[in-house]
Order: C-alpha cells, then structure tokens, then sequence
C-alpha cells in the first residue's frame, strides 16, 4: 500500500505510531460499546460500528441521533465515557489527540464549511498537504515541484484551478465544500470524514460531488453524514442508521428503507 | 523581498526607519553641539526610546495581529529583557556606586545584603547578559505559554492571565527581597561596554543599534509571517480547531510565536533600558501592557508595520499630550481606545490601504470570529 | 455659684469703666484686680465655702482626710485613700483622683474637681462634682502626685467602692480593676462579694479573680483547683500566670507544675483554634470583598459574555457615590452611607447602561475588541474622577455603629466593619439571586444568555434586557464600591486594585455560575490570609495568583464549569 508506506516515511518522529495501519484482519475503523454523555444527556449510546478498509459508508439518521459526536470522538475531539475505538488492530485512537489522529490518516470535512477565510485557495490546499507538521521544519518549508503539482491536480479535481490565487473567504458556500474536500484529499488520508457534504450545493455541484466521492473510493475509507436521501441512495452500498446514539440498524439503502424501525423513527417518531 | 513592490506602505517604512537610523547618529557624528543639524541628546534618546516601544509593538503585533493571542503582559517580557540588562549594568558601576562596593549594587549594601543572589552571578558578562535577555523572557513565556496553550485556554481567559502573570510580576518586584532593587528598580548606571552611558557617542551608538534591530526585526518577522509557519498561526487564529484537524499541533505553533515575541520584547526592554538609564517594576504594571496594545490597534493590526506607526504615533502624541495639558493624557488614551475599537478595527493603516486598495482588507483585519 | 455671679457682683463695684468691661469679657480675672475687688472675691470664697461646709455637714465626711490627702507624706495620703475608700460617697472624688483631676485649689487650701476649660481650669465641688465653683488659670491650682504604690491603694480603693455599685457593668469593671494586683485585702472584698453577687457575669469575673490568686497559694488543693479552672478560661492574665509557671523550675512542685504546664498547652491549643477562627474571619471577609467585587462581572461577563475592565471604575464610583452623600450630610454619617447604597447603584447602573448603549453593544461577539474598547472607559473614568475629585484619596468616615470590634473573649475580637461587611455581601448575593429567579427581568436575562436568537424570536426584547442587565451588572459594582469605602481608600485607582482579582474569582468559579463566584471568593480570601502569616502579605497574594493561573490552565471552566454541549462549542 503506497499511502500507508508514506505515512512511515515522511512523518516519522512526530507521529505516536510507527508501522503500518493493520488492517489485515479486517476494518479500519472499529467502535466496540462506545458512550458519550453530556450532562446527563446520552450522545452515544453503547455504540458499536465497523468500517472497512477502502468502503464507503453512509451515516444516517434524525436529528440528535449522534452522527456529529460519533465524528468527534473518532477525530479525538470529544472523550468517550466508555468504550474502544481503535484505527486498525493495533492503533488506538483514545490513546491520541486531534493532530495525531491526523497525522495517522483520519481526516475530517466540517458540517459547516472550515476553510481559512484569510488564505489563497492555494494556501488552504498548501496547509493541509501531507508532510512534517512541526513547528521548525514548517517554518522553514518549501513546495517542491512534486507537492506543486500535487496541489495543481487537486485544484483541477475541485474545479477551483482558476481560483488558486483568491481569498477561501469569498468563495461560494458550494465552493468552499469542494475546498474543504480538496484540503481532505491533500492530507491523503486512510479514512475520510465527511460531514454533509452536498449543503448548499446546486444540482450540478451534487452530481459532482457524488462522483468525486465514488471516485475516491477503494483508494481511501470514507464515512459521509448526508441527509439528502436523494443523494446517498446515488453513492452508498451500505448505509447505517442511527438512532439515539446507537446503530439502529445497517444494510443496503432498499434494505433500509424497508426497515419498519425506520420508518418509526423517521415517520413516526 | 518580493512583499516590497507588493506592499509600498513597508518599502517607506523601512526607508523611514532606515533614515532616522543613520542619519541621526551621522549628523551628531559630523556636526557640533551648536548646529542646526545637531540633534540634542534628550531628542536622541526620545528617538530612541520611540524605537524601542515600535520594537515592542512589533512583538506583540505577532502574536495579536497573527496568532489572535490578545496578551495583556507583553510588557512583563519587555520589562524581563530590561531588567537583565540593568543588570549588567548595575555589575558595571563597581565601586563608583555610593557605597563603593566593588561586589554588591548600592541598594543591596543599604538591605546590608552580604553577598551577590546567585541569580545575580554571571551578569558582570554581557555575552551572558545578552543570552538572559532573549532567555528570562523566553523562559518565562516558554513555561507560561505551554501550560496555557496545551490546556487550550483561549480567548479572553488568556488575556485575562497574562494580566494577571504580569500583575504577579509586578508586586513581585517591588519587593525588596526579590533583590532586583525593590521600588526603585535598577539605575544610576555608568558604562556600557566600557564606554560612558551618557555620552552622546553611546546615545547615538544605541539609537543606530536600536533602529537596525527594529529594521532586522521587522523584516524577520516578515519572513516569519511569509513562510509557511505564517499562514498556520494565521489559520489557527481564524479557525484554532480546523487547524487542528489537519494534522498541527496548535499549541506548538502558538507556543512558537508567543516564545518568539516574548524574546522580541525583552530585545526591546534591552535597547530601552541604556536609553532612558532606568528599570523599574512600574514598567511590569498592566497599564503599560494595554498601552501596548493601543498601539498595535491604532497602527492597524496584522500588518507588522502598523504596529511600528501605532507605537510612534501613540508615543509621540504622548510626548507632546503629556507636555502640554498632563490631564487629557488617559482621556485620549481612553478614547483612543474606544474610538479604534468602534470606528477604525483595521488601525490607520486599515484606513490608507482603503483609500489606496479598496479591495485588500481581509488579510489584515484578522478578525476573531465570535 | 458660678462666673456670672461674679460678673454681677462686679458690676456694682467702684470700678473704671474699661477694666470692668475686661473683666466681663474674661470673666474673672484676678492679676488686674484692684484692693477692693479682692476683698470682694475674699467675702465671696468665704460665703462660698460655708455653703458648701453646710451642705457637707450632712455628709458626715472628716476634713481630716482630705487635707492629708492635699498636703500629707505618702503614707498619710496612702492612710487617707483607705479611709475615704470605705465611704461610697466618695466615689466621685477618688475617681477624680484616679483620673488626676482632683487638684489643690490653692487660693482657697482645699481640694477640688478641676476639669479643663478654656481660660485653665473649670473647679467643682470634689464630692459630687457638679457643683461649678470657679473658672480659674491653670496656675491656680496644683496637681496631686500620685506614686506607683498609691495609685495601686487607690485603684482597689475606688474598685472597693465599685464593687458595691448597682450597676453590674460597673462591678464588673471594679472586678477587673482590683484582680489586676490584688492583695489579700482587694482579694477579702471580692471574696465577700461573691456571697453576695446574684450576676452570673460579674461572679464569674470575682471567681477568675480568686483563682487567680490562689494559684500562687500555699493550700496545695487550691492551687491545683485554680489551675484546672483556669485551663478552661479566655483570660490573658490568667494565661500569663499559667505559663509563668509552667516555666521549668518556677514551682518546685512537681504536681503543680506538671498540671500547669497541662493547662499552658490546653490553653495554647485553645488560642491556635481562635487564631484560626480569626484568620478564617479575616479571609471571610476580603472573600465578602471579593465577591462584592466580582460579582458584578459575574453577571456582566459570566452571564452576558462581556468583558467589561471598567468594571473597577463603576466601583470607584460607588466609592465616590458615598464620599459625595458624607459630604451632604456630614451630620448624618450613618444615614449617608445607608443612602450611599441605592444613590450608588443609581449612579453605577446609570453610568453602566451608557457604556452598553454606547460602546457595548456593537461589540457583541468580539470579546477582545469589548475587552479594550471597556477599558478606554476605564482610563476615562478615572480621569474623570481624578479631575472633579483631585488625584488625591478621599476620605469616607465610618459611622460608630461600624467601628470597634466585637470582644468576644480576651484572645478573640471581630472587628465590626469587616463583620457588616459579610453581612452585606451575603445579602447582596441573596438579593440578586433572587432577581435572577424570580423576576421577569430575571427570566429574560436567563434567556437572552442561553439563547439569544431564540428569546428575540420570542419577543423578548433583547437589546433591552442586555442594557438592563449591564445596568444590574454595573449597580452591584456600584454597591461594591459603598462597601469598599468603609475598608479602603477611596481615589481614582480604587477599581484597578480590584480588577485582576475579580476576574480571577470570577474565572475561578468558573464563568456564569453564580454559587461558583460565591465560593471562589470566599475560598481565595481564606487562602490569601491563611498564607499571610507565612508568606507576608504581597508574597501571599503571588501565590494566590500563580494557583489561579495554574488552576485554570488545569481546569479552563473554572471550579463548576457549565456542562453540555452548548459549553463545549
């Protein structure tokens, strides 16, 4: 695998882990009974999920069902009370903050669009680029003709090659979607976050977008939280539900939407 | 120095600075005291001064305007820088203080002190002096900003304890026992290097010193700002999570910066201390802290040389304030506040880059969002 | 018999018109008095001293000591206090003497009560001290000297008198006054006494008194009964006697010795517990101060988000507030300050609701800007003050009822100042959480802190509520202000003292957390004098601080941290 060679290679010393995502005997991502409380209210309920290596999964489910805190705890954002998760076999996520889960190769899109307002397209897509994170060699960096073309060829992707010297800050909200989707891309990451990426987005940007994910599939794991229906019956093979912080249940989008318990929970709840 | 033809506003400047720094001293140089070009040493020093406080806004301009810390104490590091300059020169009088002490300093005899801190070893050296002025800053911010940062206190609370870390700092050094001389701080001081402080060659040496640090400063902290590291501490200030997200070590980098300007400061509080022949633990006081700020904010934040015109100006208006009717000093200063925080968020400069460039402001308003 | 008769007999002397006029305005003097005058004044003394030998003839009180006392030896003056000490009518004249107000009124060879006047001495009668006999200069009488020994005889004497006093309050004090170096004679009144006393205040005292002889007793049983009584008693002398005892070899009883120095360490256990309750007063009361201080920002910064640094100014001007009310009522301290209290949140809620409609409210969101933009205020209120006041501190009187301390026993006394005080902290916390929970205005503010686009969507109007919550903000700051100026000095940089250390409470306590400001005051307060003995007072107050720094850089929320997702964000 070239992407889990590069992680070992570039960013040797700062990352907590050496060798490779062990992901041999199955998933990549892997919560067993994980719970979030927040001042008595459950986020998360005894939660249990898989994700496998180079799927992509689609997370459904009301509001409140847990879908943003099930992304926190796996970015290390928020602490779960109870439970595993681990990245591969060996890898434990609970053992590490935000900047390590990144650097390990989970990376995250933002509900809300999280691009720097103040810095070029191409300064975003420079910041998110895969190499040393720390402070000295940051200061001292400079784009080799590899990393440039790295940048020009996600920027062609997103179709904001004709932007690259604009602030993010005056982007279309749609736009920026795709930055941020670009800066994901630019971290080459195992597995992909993404948290409603079709908002705001025209008919056309969707299509693209749903393209642009199925395209990326294989290559990384990618978990979407959508709730245009429309949209995840275009990508998912296998959609999972949540309902009060746990996985109601797990199966093809027909299977699902079948599911009486479902229809409960959207319909009847 | 490509910003250069960019940004014409640095290139006067930097011509600016770089006038006032050699012309001054060469005209003292060829003229005699009764010239119409000769400057005064009290004009000289005030010059001097001027370029100190630009150095010192300078530095809190970086961690401000780039990394989004408000810190309410950057005087504390600028106060650090001059005291372990003070006392360098305090070990430099010898015996020619009152009491004729080769060891102690005046105000340690008159405590009937016995013999020198050990913290006060080293010092007659200025190699080492000049290590503690970058060092006790950089120490200090190093300890104060890894404890603050990696618990990820932000905002106002940060704010709020770097007052309160210079407040400490203050009563601290107004005691006597602290043996930094108490009230009356470090002064009376004679040579440097083994030249007289006083005299007007050494003014002239220190005001040419201080202005090629503003200058080597300032284009450091524009290549700081340039660089890669730059646009992270511009993103962490905007967006300190998301940063966070792409694999960073926020703390690190705001560490970095904090740490750096710190250092900055104390350089300054160092040129400063020669120039005005006294330390003492008022300058340790908030006020003088949020004087700093003012400055940064009037000049326009963000844009390095803001800070510079916003110290001058500030200091200036000061000066002369303070001459002519010492009661409007704190209203102005009080409305300056107000009024730049209400009316002109991007500083002066923010004001001449509308006229000029109606369109560049979102680089430099850095605007926390709420 | 006064100086008016005088003047009227004078009038119908033979005398020059201008020294008669003289005499009128000065009253009498007698260097410029012609022959006749004096013969006058001679008749007039005369005249005076039978009234007064007439009056004391019922009096049934021998000359014979008082002339003793006037120009005996010492031990015919030490004879004569003993023999007027057994007459309760003599109460007043030996107090005089006590006093050193009994003087020998030379021109008449006689003792007198003489109390200062403006000419010299103002002379009445030595038995009841009322009667006015002459307004003389201060030449014209001399002064009795007492020795060490006499004043002893006369303080058991005068307390002897006492001791027979209606008045318990005054028995009490004789007690007092004779157990200070008793002898066996003070020590048989007392014992008399105490067959008779029926006040349980007054015996107590008597039986101190006693136990406090008998320790140095030859009775064996009695001494040790005393030492065990007294182990149990507040009473400095009491703990003196007992250490001087417990000193090796001052008794060569081992028993006594060893039970005294029981007693010693029973005692000194007892004073570290007062020590302790003093200093946790102390540190309850800089906690009323601090909370008092912070709790206005409590509400302005922990409800409302704003960071207002002029915060410390609007106490200035509730400092100022009560400074300006004394000013208007100097007769009426009491009633000023008591009015000080809703003029001062007036004026601080006032001044508070300009700044939010002025300045604040378009700051909202920007927190840094708000910071600086507040702290102008803070320079301009200042000056402000400065200019109308002077640069100077002003000075706030405390009314009587304020001051003093509340003696609780000989090793522990509450000074009252500080006791109102935490008083009116407590009540000034009361009062707002009460307005916070049960008022409309309470409801809203509680609203627009949650949710400020959602009480907007209900009607509440916002931009009201953050003006009328700034104003209560800023009033109890006001109010702060009027209790500060019972403790410290009102000027110009009152409020920058208490700056820092109200945000640090505030923070502390964790933001928008009533209860939180309450308990981090007080807590730091105590902490703060509990190392002051230790680390001296600006030391303790670092320490303080670098806790407060690390603490929350530890724990950012602060003691009670505002949970759920809302606070994560």
């Amino acid at each position: 695998m070239m992407i889990t060679a590069n992680i070992t290679q570039e960013s040797g010393a700062s990352l907590p882990l050496d060798g490779e995502v062990d992901t041999r005997h199955g998933p990549i991502l892997y919560l067993e009974d994980v719970s979030v409380s927040f001042d008595g209210f459950r986020a998360l309920n005894h939660l249990s999920l898989y994700i496998d290596d180079g799927e992509l999964r689609c997370l459904i489910g009301p509001n409140g069902a847990g879908k943003t805190t099930l992304m926190d705890v796996i970015t290390g954002k928020t602490r779960p009370d109870t439970g595993e998760v681990f990245f591969g076999q060996t890898i434990d996520l609970l053992k590490m903050d935000e900047p390590a889960i990144a650097q390990a190769g989970i990376c995250r899109k933002f509900q809300k669009p999280s691009v720097f307002d103040a810095l070029t397209v191409f300064e975003n897509l420079e910041l998110a680029l895969k190499t040393d994170k720390r402070t000295w060699p940051t200061l001292f960096s400079k784009l080799n003709g590899e990393q440039c073309e790295r940048i020009q060829e996600v920027m062609l992707l997103i179709g904001l090659a004709g932007l690259k010297n604009q602030l993010a800050g005056i982007l279309s909200h749609g736009q920026k979607q795709w930055l941020e989707i670009g800066m994901l891309l630019m971290q080459e990451p195992k597995v992909m976050l993404v948290d409603e990426p079709i908002a705001g987005m025209t008919h056309q940007e969707v299509e693209r977008t749903a393209e642009l994910l199925l395209s990326l599939q294989g290559r990384h794991s990618i978990v979407v939280v959508e709730h245009d229906m429309e949209f995840v019956r275009s990508i998912a093979r296998k959609v999972t539900v949540l309902h009060e912080g746990s996985v109601l249940t797990e199966g093809s989008m027909d299977e699902v939407q079948n599911d009486p318990r479902v229809i409960q929970v959207y319909l009847g709840g | 120095m490509n910003f250069l033809k960019q940004d014409k506003t640095y290139a006067s400047v930097l011509m600016a600075l770089a006038a006032v720094t050699l012309i001054i001293p060469f005209c003292n140089l060829i003229t005699s005291a009764d010239s119409p070009l000769h400057f005064s040493a009290y004009s000289v020093s005030l010059i001097g001064k001027y370029l100190c406080f630009a150095l010192l806004g300078l530095s809190l301009d970086m961690v401000w305007g780039y990394a989004g810390i408000l810190v309410l104490g950057q005087g504390a590091f600028f106060a650090l820088g001059g005291y372990a300059m003070g006392m360098y020169l305090m070990r430099q009088i010898g015996t020619r203080g009152v009491y004729g002490n080769p060891e102690l300093p005046d105000f340690m005899v008159f405590l009937n002190w016995s013999e020198l801190p050990w913290y006060w070893y080293g010092f007659e050296n200025f190699g080492f002096a000049m290590l503690m002025v970058f060092l006790a800053p950089g120490i200090l911010a190093f300890v104060f900003g890894w404890l603050a940062f990696r618990s990820r206190v932000t905002g106002v609370y940060l704010s709020i304890i770097t007052q309160a870390l210079t407040y400490a700092l203050l009563l601290a050094f107004f005691r006597n026992e602290m043996g930094f001389g108490g009230n009356n701080g470090l002064t009376d001081f004679k040579d440097i290097l083994g030249f007289n402080i006083q005299s007007e060659a050494v003014r002239s040496m220190m005001l040419l010193l201080t202005g090629s640090s503003l200058i080597g400063a300032l284009l450091l902290c524009r290549w700081i700002v340039g660089s890669k590291l730059g646009r992270v501490v511009t993103a962490i200030r905007d967006q300190e999570s998301r940063v966070r997200f792409l694999g960073y070590r926020v703390e690190l980098f705001k560490l970095w910066v904090f740490v750096f300007a710190a250092m900055l400061a104390g350089l300054a509080g160092a040129l400063y201390v020669p120039q005005v022949g006294i330390i003492n633990p008022s300058e340790f006081s908030p006020l003088n802290s949020l004087e700093i700020v003012i400055w940064v904010a009037v000049g326009g934040r963000g844009t390095l040389y803001g800070a510079i015109i916003g110290a001058v100006l500030v200091n200036y208006a000061k000066t002369v304030l303070t001459g002519l009717m010492p009661d409007a000093w704190l209203f102005c200063l009080g409305g300056a506040f107000i009024l730049v925080t209400l009316l002109l968020p991007d500083g002066i400069v923010g004001l001449l880059h509308r006229r000029i460039k109606p369109n560049l402001t979102l680089n430099a308003s850095g605007e926390q969002p709420a | 018999m006064t100086t008016n008769h005088f003047e009227n007999d004078l009038k119908t002397l033979p005398i020059s018109e201008p020294v008669a006029g003289s005499l009128r305005r000065n009253g009498a003097v007698f260097k410029s008095l012609l022959p006749q005058t004096w013969a006058t004044l001679w008749l007039m003394f005369f005249l005076a001293f039978c009234v007064n030998a007439a009056a004391q003839e019922t009096a049934d009180t021998l000359p014979q000591p008082l002339e003793q006392l006037r120009i005996g030896s010492m031990a015919e003056r030490e004879q004569a206090i003993e023999q007027l000490g057994e007459d309760g009518r003599n109460l007043k004249l030996l107090q005089a003497l006590q006093d050193g107000q009994l003087m020998d009124w030379k021109a008449d060879s006689r003792l007198v009560i003489a109390s200062e006047s403006a000419k010299g001495y103002n002379l009445r009668d030595p038995f009841d001290g009322k009667a006015v006999l002459a307004d003389v200069e201060r030449d014209a009488v001399g002064k009795l000297n007492l020795t060490n020994k006499l004043r002893s005889v006369l303080r058991k004497a005068v307390g002897g008198l006492q001791l027979n006093a209606d008045s318990a309050d005054m028995r009490l004090e004789a007690v007092k006054a004779i157990a200070k170096d008793a002898d066996d004679k003070a020590l048989q009144m007392l014992r008399k006494r105490l067959e008779k006393e029926r006040d349980a205040a007054v015996l107590a005292a008597i039986q101190e008194a006693l136990w406090l002889q008998d320790i140095n007793s030859d009775d064996k049983p009695a001494r040790l009964a005393a030492i065990e009584a007294l182990k149990n008693i507040n009473n400095q002398s009491a703990y003196n006697r007992l250490r001087e005892l417990a000193e090796p070899d001052a008794v060569a009883d081992p028993e006594v010795a060893a039970q005294a120095k029981a007693a010693v360490k029973k005692i000194e256990s007892r004073l570290q517990n007062y020590a302790a309750i003093e200093t946790v007063f102390f540190g309850l009361s800089l906690g009323a101060v601090l909370v008092l201080a912070s709790i206005g920002l409590a509400i302005t910064f922990g409800v409302m988000g704003v960071i207002n640094m002029a915060h410390g100014e609007l106490m200035m001007l509730g400092a100022y507030t009560t400074y300006v009310m004394q000013q208007l009522l100097p007769n009426y301290l009491g009633t000023a300050l008591i009015l000080s209290i809703p003029m001062a949140f007036l004026v601080a809620a006032l001044v508070g609701v300009a700044i939010e409609r002025g300045i604040i409210r378009f700051l909202y969101g920007r927190p840094l800007e708000t910071l600086l933009a507040t702290f102008g205020v803070s320079l301009f209120l200042q000056q402000s003050v400065r200019s109308i006041f002077s640069p100077l501190n002003r000075s706030v009187s405390t009314p009587d009822w304020m001051s003093g301390s509340w003696q609780i026993n000989d090793f522990l006394s509450l000074t009252w100042n500080r006791f109102y005080i935490l008083v009116f902290c407590l009540l000034v916390f009361t009062a707002l959480l009460q307005i916070l929970k049960r008022t409309k205005l309470g409801l809203e503010v509680r609203a627009v802190a949650q949710n400020r686009g959602m009480a907007k969507a209900m009607g509440i109007p916002t931009a009201r509520v953050d003006a009328m919550t700034f104003g209560l903000g800023s009033g109890i700051a006001g109010v702060a202000g009027v209790a500060l100026s019972q403790i410290t000095n009102v000027g110009p940089n009152l409020g920058q003292a208490y700056i820092v250390d109200s945000f640090m409470v505030v923070v502390f306590g964790g933001v928008g957390n009533l209860f939180g400001t309450l308990v981090a005051g007080f807590s730091l307060g105590i902490a703060n004098k509990f190392l002051e003995p230790y680390a001296g007072a600006v030391l303790a107050k670092i320490l303080v601080l670098v806790f407060i720094i690390l603490f929350i850089q530890k724990k950012p929320r602060g003691l009670f941290p505002q949970k759920g997702r809302a606070a994560d964000g």
